[in-house]
């Protein structure tokens, strides 16, 4: 139930603020549900597969989307991912909370000076 | 904007998305508009290349046993729900004030997680 009303938070504020579903699934699972930051993100990985992919059908539709473009940045940032998923291991769950929490405070400052 | 700059920012993109379980779509988007494309049609490009972004993450994630499959699950199908709810919403506020409401809750659960883990 928990997780059910975090997916729908998460999917209304990012349609609502323009920011991806990731930054309000993370916290929400550590705070709400106690999970330990790797897991948390780990998983919020894999959420966002699925409404990725659902977001990508509806503009696709429209013909929005440039897939010559999505190949140009998505292909590095696989490996990127991958990079830093493996980076991620190397850190604690209490260091990768601190410099989750930093990187919240860094998307909160871009949204306020846009 | 270079083609190979743009490699080099999705490149980074990927290690924040991999590091803190995010789409990456935060450099995606202004990477693409840098090379031409417009605010839609950047933000729905953004989202195809999530796709492999968030997949090889997942994959290395999956092989440290830190994905929960069936949370996973429920999070992603019940968050498009929550999408289309948050599009018919966001048609009827003023956007820069909700911008700015959602950056000081940022800030909040910030400084929560830094708290938590500090105490815990």
């Amino acid at each position: 139930m928990k997780l059910a009303l975090i997916g729908l938070v998460a999917g209304f504020m990012s349609a609502l603020f323009g920011v991806g579903g990731g930054i309000v699934v993370v916290p929400l699972l550590i705070l709400l549900l106690a999970y330990r930051p790797h897991v948390a993100t780990a998983t919020s990985l894999a959420a966002i597969g699925i409404t990725a992919l659902a977001g990508t059908i509806t503009y696709a539709l429209h013909g929005d989307v440039h897939p010559a473009y999505a190949a140009l940045v998505g292909l590095p940032a696989a490996f990127g991912a991958t990079a830093g998923a493996t980076l991620q291991q190397r850190i604690g769950g209490r260091m990768l909370s601190f410099l989750f929490a930093g990187f919240l405070v860094v998307i909160a400052i871009s949204l306020l000076v846009r | 904007m270079t083609l190979a700059l743009a490699v080099v920012l999705g490149l980074l993109a990927g290690i924040v998305a991999g590091l803190f379980g995010v789409g990456g779509g935060i450099l995606f988007v202004p990477t693409l508009v840098a090379l031409g494309l417009g605010q839609v049609e950047a933000e729905a490009t953004s989202l195809a290349a999530i796709l492999p972004t968030v997949l090889a993450g997942t994959w290395r994630q999956a092989r440290y046993d830190n994905v929960r499959w069936r949370p996973a699950l429920v999070l992603g199908v019940v968050s498009v729900a929550g999408v289309g709810l948050g599009a018919l919403v966001a048609l009827s506020l003023p956007e820069h004030v909700l911008r700015k409401l959602f950056a000081v809750l940022l800030i909040a659960v910030a400084g929560q997680i830094a708290w938590r883990a500090r105490a815990g």
